[in-house]
């Protein structure tokens, strides 16, 4: 099935390697800071949460680590499926854009960013299987089938377009079709904004539990707490484009240090 | 009129020297990269865009005194265009020209493959009225080219399923994509589907142009030509219920008639000539001794 | 010396005696007879009707003259000529079914009852040009099909037959058509409006529109089922009489696009209509009229909004070349006193601009000391 992308993870998942790192990396609109001067590693299975209030700069560094976006300086480097570490501005488009949808995930606020609106759940979720060589119909569409069961998309939608789908099964859906190639590291900008609160906390808990069974990094950017703390394992607080504040999530949020992320505790985990 | 004076002022076959040098430099680009459009500076012509300029363009380009010259539309030799372009080619070229498949050196063609097959010295030249298969999926031309750099031709799959979950089977009739040496995907211009098969490891040089959009592309002689599927959903070509109504043939392609306004309908070959040249034969289908109103 | 702007008023009138003596060109040559231009230059003439939205050659070969055949300067002539008039009525619908055919040609079948027939067609003709034509040759007379003229059918008619076409729609006879010179524009606008709009669109506007939904933005599949151009009789109900009667013939031009649609929630799958109607010979306008027509149904279709052929705002308030002409011409009235302020403005910013980098220089400067 899916066995053309799905290399032997074991082998490079030695945890004491990072799977990304991060240095330096700063971005400039002008004269203005998108980010300036962002240290971090990001090690397989863990789940980095990057915290800010809007104009933080916190999505400026999320387009920049994931060739979105061409940070001003810095490196990105990143470590590939044989092992090796590579810069990811010295990757040809070929290359990054393979890893754009095999290894990686990237899921948008906004479903309609990320799936394709006129065409089939189904087809959404096999794109990416499609894009890799995949040719044969039933598989593709059982693959789908399976997926959309783990998102809790009722089989019976599978023909439907994500025009007919509510804002919590967009999401899902957009999920669903990240995940199918199996990717090593996934990207989330906000990804329960713009959600009921009910509806939050149905998706937050399906992506933990994804999260864990399959054992994903995940750099995900957000402006709500709450969502950090259920979902990460560390914390990186930003204000004005720089990270004041990097830290394990429960001691991060337990004992903040800076100021700035004191009051940001204090103004929003009090209930 | 006084045609020969005024056509004496033009060069064999219309176009310049220098513009067909220009054209068959694409053209040789093309051969040796089967299925990659190549841009070229397609010239206006005296026939409006749409209507056939980039396969006059290249048949222009590539046509000696000596060539013997068949223009099909349809299928067919009599059809109105065809017969307009044989006509603008026998005034500024003065070339041989024929409606037997067999005779042509050079064939250019609008919506179909002849049905006799052809053969190692012949070339046939498509119209093509939109050369990027994946223009329907993305209209940008830079986001096109790349996805052929690339090779990603996942989208192209995606359209293919998406019949697949809807109809139960591939709903596209025409202009169906094909995959060129395992590595372009290319469109055969609207031929239908039912002539794909044709254009695999076919003897005769095929040459695409497309003059509005400003592209040429080929595929040379021998070589492969698979139509996209499934594996679990093959490629599959259309088939009549009925032969031909005049001639009798089967396993070709059919035009519908309509005879009358109560629902009347004939099917006929859309080959003319190859319907022609099967009834001098002697080949007989169920209506060839009625006269077509 | 500086000598202030004035004198706007004799300035005017010696561009008017200007414009007209260039309009009659070298005394020595003829000057251009209306007949002339209604019968040489007719495909003109005929746009400039449709456009003008007034079926009148005379005064459409006049407007010509006087526009010195600017034919968006002549539509606007006659559309300002068109305004003074009363309004009697509306007609009944033209029943183009039983139209006298000069030309009527069908992409979809080979051949049909009625038979195609090519009539006086620019199609086949390559585009030399013909020398011949600088003097006044002897030409044939035209060849026309023999026997009775007859009514021919549709081919919407023919599809119709076997259920694969959409309805054309049956007229509630209760229904007033409405009028785009009596009505403010107001979106979303019915159907029989934006025809009207369409119809009286310009052909330019329309064109390079209906040519971008064939290259994928919003592509609707087209088939020309059929393209018809000949006279048709207009009646008009009278009150008085009880019944509708004939007030005159025009030539119209029809288009009957015939559209692929994989049906949608709201529709089964059929072949769709894209419906061009003009007056005169004017076919390149009621092919892209049509395309138009169709791309505008997407919303009640159920198709997805995509490009800007489906959007009818952009569409329909955009497609008078009138109103085009006139706001983009507009532009070279004078703007001085929007522009003086503009120019305040500019240098304001300019000079805090300027105080601002100077002071970052100077900074970096001392930076590097």
């Amino acid at each position: 099935m899916t066995v053309s992308v799905r290399i032997d993870q074991a082998s490079v998942e030695a945890t004491d390697l990072p799977l990304m790192s991060v240095r330096s990396v700063s971005k400039f609109y002008g004269q203005r800071i998108g980010c300036a001067d962002v240290d971090f590693d990001i090690w397989p299975g863990e789940v980095l949460a990057i915290v800010g209030e809007s104009g933080s700069g916190k999505t400026t560094l999320l387009n920049c680590i994931s060739t979105r976006l061409t940070p001003t300086a810095g490196t990105v480097s990143y470590r590939m499926r044989d092992g090796e570490m590579r810069d990811l501005y010295g990757l040809g488009e070929a290359e990054r854009r393979l890893l754009l949808r095999t290894d990686w995930g990237f899921v948008h606020q906004n479903p309609a960013d990320g799936l394709r609106m006129t065409v089939s759940a189904g087809a959404n979720v096999g794109e990416r299987l499609m894009a890799v060589g995949d040719r044969h119909y039933g598989k593709i569409r059982a693959t789908a089938t399976d997926w959309l069961g783990r998102v809790e998309i009722d089989a019976d939608r599978i023909d439907d377009q994500p025009r007919a789908f509510s804002g919590g099964m967009r999401q899902r859906l957009q999920i669903a079709r990240n995940l199918v190639t199996a990717p090593r590291l996934v990207f989330m900008d906000e990804p329960t904004g713009g959600l009921d609160v009910s509806v939050q906390a149905r998706l937050l808990d399906l992506l933990r539990g994804l999260v864990h069974d399959l054992g994903l990094a995940v750099i995900i950017v957000t402006h709500d707490l709450a969502v950090a703390r259920l979902l990460s394992h560390r914390m990186m607080v930003m204000k004005d484009g720089r990270v004041i504040e990097h830290g394990l999530t429960d001691r991060l949020l337990d004992d903040p240090q800076a100021p700035y992320t004191q009051l940001l505790v204090s103004s929003i985990l009090q209930v | 009129m006084n045609a020969h004076t005024q056509v004496s002022n033009y060069n064999f076959a219309y176009l310049d020297e220098q513009t067909k040098r220009m054209i068959r430099r694409a053209i040789l680009k093309a051969i040796a990269v089967p299925g990659y459009q190549v841009p070229f500076a397609s010239r206006e012509m005296p026939m409006p865009y749409g209507w056939g300029t980039g396969g006059v363009q290249v048949t222009a380009s590539i046509l000696g005194p000596d060539d013997v010259l068949k223009v099909i539309d349809q299928g067919a030799d009599d059809t109105t265009n065809a017969v307009s372009i044989r006509k603008f080619f026998q005034k500024v070229a003065g070339v041989e020209t024929t409606t037997s498949t067999e005779d042509a050196t050079i064939i250019q063609t609008r919506h179909r493959i002849p049905e006799a097959p052809l053969q190692e010295d012949q070339i046939l030249v498509y119209q093509v009225p939109i050369p990027e298969p994946l223009r329907f999926l993305e209209p940008r031309e830079t986001e096109t080219r790349k996805m052929h750099a690339l090779e990603e031709y996942g989208l192209m799959h995606v359209k293919l399923y998406e019949d697949i979950a809807k109809n139960g089977h591939i709903a596209t009739t025409y202009a169906y994509p094909v995959k060129v040496e395992g590595r372009y995907v290319m469109d055969p211009s609207p031929t239908p589907k039912f002539d794909n098969p044709k254009m695999h490891m076919s003897p005769a040089l095929q040459l695409f142009g497309a003059g509005r959009e400003k592209r040429i592309y080929a595929v040379p002689p021998h070589t492969e030509v698979i139509s996209l599927d499934f594996e679990d959903h093959p490629f599959e070509v259309q088939r009549f219920d009925k032969p031909c109504a005049l001639c009798g043939a089967e396993q070709v392609y059919l035009d519908e008639v309509v005879l009358d306004d109560r629902g009347g309908r004939m099917f006929v070959c859309s080959d003319t000539h190859h319907c022609e040249s099967r009834q001098a034969a002697g080949h007989r289908g169920e209506m060839s001794g009625e006269v077509l109103s | 010396m500086y000598v202030a702007v004035k004198g706007g008023e004799a300035a005017i009138d010696n561009a008017h005696r200007l414009l007209a003596d260039r309009r009659r060109g070298d005394r020595s040559v003829p000057a251009l007879t209306l007949d002339q231009i209604t019968e040489q230059l007719a495909i003109g003439v005929d746009r400039v009707m449709s456009e003008g939205s007034l079926y009148d050659r005379r005064l459409a070969a006049l407007a010509m003259k006087q526009a010195r055949g600017d034919l968006i300067e002549a539509i606007f002539l006659v559309r300002a000529y068109r305004t003074t008039l009363p309004r009697f009525g509306h007609s009944e619908p033209v029943d183009t079914g039983a139209m006298l055919i000069e030309r009527r040609v069908s992409a979809c079948y080979k051949d049909l009852p009625g038979g195609q027939l090519l009539g006086p067609t620019f199609d086949y003709t390559h585009r030399l040009l013909d020398e011949d034509l600088e003097g006044d040759p002897q030409v044939e007379t035209g060849l026309q099909r023999g026997g009775i003229q007859e009514p021919v059918m549709r081919v919407a008619d023919i599809l119709d037959q076997e259920g694969l076409i959409e309805d054309d729609g049956a007229i509630d006879p209760a229904l007033e058509p409405g009028d785009i010179n009596q009505t403010p524009t107001e979106f979303p606008m019915s159907r029989a409006m934006r025809l009207q709009s369409l119809s009286r669109g310009d052909e330019g506007f329309l064109l390079a529109l209906g040519y971008s939904t064939q290259r994928g933005y919003a592509r609707s599949h087209p088939f020309v089922g059929e393209i018809r151009i000949g006279e048709v009789d207009v009646d008009v109900f009278m009150p008085e009489l009880g019944f509708a009667v004939p007030v005159g013939r025009i030539q119209v031009t029809e288009c009957q696009m015939v559209n692929q649609f994989k049906g949608s929630a709201k529709a089964p799958p059929q072949f769709t209509r894209g419906y061009g109607l003009v007056f005169g010979q004017s076919e390149r306008k009621a092919m892209a009229m049509s395309l138009c027509d169709r791309a505008l149904r997407a919303e009640e279709l159920g198709e997805d909004l995509v490009a800007p052929p489906q959007d009818q705002e952009f569409v329909l308030s955009h497609c008078d070349n009138v109103q085009a002409t006139g706001f983009v011409e507009h532009l070279k009235l004078p703007h001085y006193v929007d522009f003086q302020a503009e120019l305040g403005l500019v240098r304001t910013m300019r000079a805090e601009y300027e105080q601002c980098t100077g002071e970052a220089v100077l900074e970096t400067r001392e930076a590097a000391e």
